[in-house]
């Protein structure tokens, strides 16, 4: 009995600290949401229907196709080159990042301290100018093709092409598969590791069966980090792709300069809806594995 | 005996600091070894270069006959249970003790049988499925024995596996380890800094100090006949004293002559004089060859300590007789009870209850300055 009364005291104290993060969150979090959905299932004059939604899977479009032409839908397939884009990029952001988080954690402090603010560093810079930057490197007569001229080895075609695009789009998103797979790493047991080498594992083997289970949370959440930034990615395929791969960023972005703000929501809407279900599978997936 | 492991002439440095200063240590088949010694004495790096885990700067480790310095940890027969066990948190107990032989490839039905067999050694059958982050420090403790043991090492490597756990659990450990080594019929190499747990459970205990091994020997030798002051001290409670070597068995110290059983030092030669607490007996003062003041008692259950000041040196006695604080007694030694050392880089650091007794002289002065 004694005890309520300074407990209530404090658990009021407690609400009201979180009292302005509520407030922030509504206001900046779940009012927005609901404005999309709003506008998303209504037309303009605000009446409801869902023709914004059915446009999206319907919408078709015609597009050259040897000498004829063919019809397709067109959100669908600029929805399927955006995820087959932003599934490459994350893969290769993963296959590099995943031994170099892993060299990282095993350096001395100083140099993991160095290597880390080195990767963090691009991300300090506006991506505006770090993707004309790249447009700079990658033309036809810029700096890659400068130097491969040098050492007499030819010239590459990359801007403009869907390279150009995976490229522009692991430069920007490396340091958030990078940062997540690294913090895990750093913080395994050292123990574990000459455990599963005192048992009889070699490095191979160590790496498949204690390091990689055990760092499969910042493996996941670097995924999610890069995958869903570079799904929605708008800007980067303008200017490396020339135009040409139009995505589904670039989509919702176009329809909102004209002026078509619910069609626009239509798309951001479903884009969320998907990425949020398959999120939700790739954490069952990683529970599953980790209760094994 | 077959030697099992040899190090030779093993050093290693740590950021040019001199961890391990020339270790040689023969290992042999079947035997419970114990590295002792406080912590930064060099007994976990021995274990670690044992292990493969570090490599010497300068020496050799053999295993059966072989030079090893080169091969990695997992290409020894030589497994470790590490401090805190590091048991791998994403797999259940099954498959932590499964661990090796999955890596070697055995067939299924195998594995399945050696696992059951090996849990059932260390009575944890039933908790295949547990996962290890929910089991008590006893029960981890358990599946890092059975993961260790279930390749059937040449050698298991121990370093301070039951630092974590309460007193009581730790003496149950102790037997139980001991049990497995007998009933496994392999060498155990035990690293601690608890010289009662060395006593109790190893075949030889080698005491090390400032990456030297001080001695090698068993624990009754380790015990009575320590090799210096070190030893004597490390290894149970000892009042060392000063003396001087008068002739064979006829020794001098605290103003008195007295006989001894050791023989071989010079004449006239300095030497430490170990006493330990429970071979003093207490007689009455003009009976004693020693006389001295009781500074402080205090009550251990079994025994008291007593803090005796003889001529300014504090001995420590242990007894099951009570004495006041204040009453002069007699001390009596006999001859078997003196044990004599040569004087090493230890002498005149250890083996003086003084600083011991003063933080109780400081509480006594307090109370009688009440009592006034």
């Amino acid at each position: 009995m004694k005890n309520n009364k300074p407990n209530r005291g404090l658990a009021l104290m407690q609400r009201l600290a979180l009292a302005p993060y509520s407030v922030w969150s509504v206001l900046f979090i779940v009012v927005p949401l609901l404005f999309i959905a709003y506008y998303a299932f209504t037309d303009s004059a605000f009446h409801f229907t869902t023709d914004n939604i059915t446009r999206f899977f319907t919408a078709t479009s015609e597009v050259a196709d040897g000498d004829g032409v063919k019809l397709v839908r067109t959100y669908l397939v600029i929805f399927w080159r955006s995820l087959r884009l932003a599934v490459i990029s994350t893969l290769i952001c993963l296959v590099l990042g995943y031994p170099f988080a892993y060299l990282i954690s095993r350096a001395k402090p100083k140099t993991q301290g160095i290597l880390i603010t080195l990767i963090m560093i691009p991300m300090w810079m506006n991506f505006l100018i770090r993707t004309y930057a790249w447009m700079t490197i990658l033309q036809d007569t810029g700096i890659l093709n400068g130097l491969l001229g040098l050492v007499h080895l030819g010239r590459v075609h990359i801007i403009g092409t869907e390279s150009a695009v995976v490229i522009g789009m692991v430069y920007d998103y490396f340091p958030y598969m990078i940062l997540p797979i690294y913090s895990v790493m750093t913080k395994m047991d050292v123990r574990l590791i000459e455990a599963a080498h005192d048992l009889g594992c070699s490095g191979a083997g160590v790496l498949r069966r204690v390091i990689w289970p055990l760092s499969l949370p910042g493996v996941i959440s670097g995924i999610t980090m890069v995958l869903i930034p570079s799904i929605s990615t708008f800007y980067i395929s303008q200017k490396l792709g020339n135009g040409k791969f139009y995505l589904i960023g670039d989509a919702i972005e176009s329809q909102y300069v004209a002026n078509n703000l619910h069609f626009a929501a239509a798309i951001a809407f479903i884009l969320m809806v998907i990425l949020l279900i398959s999120m939700a599978f790739m954490q069952r997936a990683a529970n599953k594995r980790a209760s094994v | 005996m077959n030697k099992i492991i040899e190090l030779k002439n093993i050093s290693k440095s740590f950021d040019g600091e001199m961890v391990l200063n020339n270790i040689n240590l023969d290992i042999y088949d079947n035997e419970f070894l114990t590295l002792l010694g406080p912590s930064g004495c060099g007994k976990t790096t021995t274990l670690r270069i044992i292990g493969g885990f570090e490599t010497a700067d300068v020496g050799d480790v053999v295993f059966m006959g072989e030079r090893i310095n080169d091969l990695p940890p997992h290409k020894r027969h030589v497994n470790t249970i590490f401090q805190r066990y590091a048991l791998f948190p994403h797999l259940n107990v099954f498959e932590n003790v499964a661990f090796p032989l999955r890596e070697q490839r055995v067939n299924k039905n195998e594995i399945k049988e050696r696992v059951t067999e090996m849990l059932k050694m260390v009575a944890l059958t039933g908790f295949e499925k547990r996962s290890v982050t929910s089991l008590s420090g006893g029960q981890q403790q358990r599946v890092a024995i059975a993961r260790a043991l279930i390749s059937r090492p040449k050698v298991l490597l121990l370093d301070e596996p039951l630092a974590a756990l309460d007193l009581k659990l730790r003496k149950d450990m102790q037997q139980e380890l001991k049990n497995i080594q007998k009933a496994m019929g392999i060498t155990f190499i035990f690293v601690t800094h608890d010289q009662e747990e060395a006593l109790s459970m190893s075949d030889t205990v080698v005491v090390m100090s400032e990456g030297q091994i001080q001695q090698i020997g068993t624990p009754i030798d380790i015990y009575n006949e320590p090799k210096n002051a070190f030893v004597a001290d490390f290894i149970g409670e000892s009042n060392i004293l000063d003396g001087v070597m008068l002739q064979d068995y006829r020794v001098s110290f605290s103003g008195h002559e007295f006989e001894c059983v050791d023989a071989g030092f010079g004449l006239r030669e300095p030497v430490d004089v170990v006493v330990r607490p429970e071979d003093v007996d207490i007689v009455p003062e003009e009976k004693g060859m020693l006389r001295g003041e009781v500074t402080s008692v205090t009550f251990l259950g079994v025994h008291y300590e007593i803090i005796v000041d003889i001529n300014g040196f504090k001995w420590m006695i242990q007894t099951t007789d009570y004495e006041e604080v204040g009453a002069h007694i007699g001390l009596y030694i006999e001859p078997e009870a003196i044990h004599i050392m040569k004087k090493s880089e230890y002498s005149g650091m250890f083996g003086d209850y003084s600083s011991f007794s003063m933080e109780l002289d400081e509480l006594s002065d307090a109370e009688s300055e009440l009592g006034e």
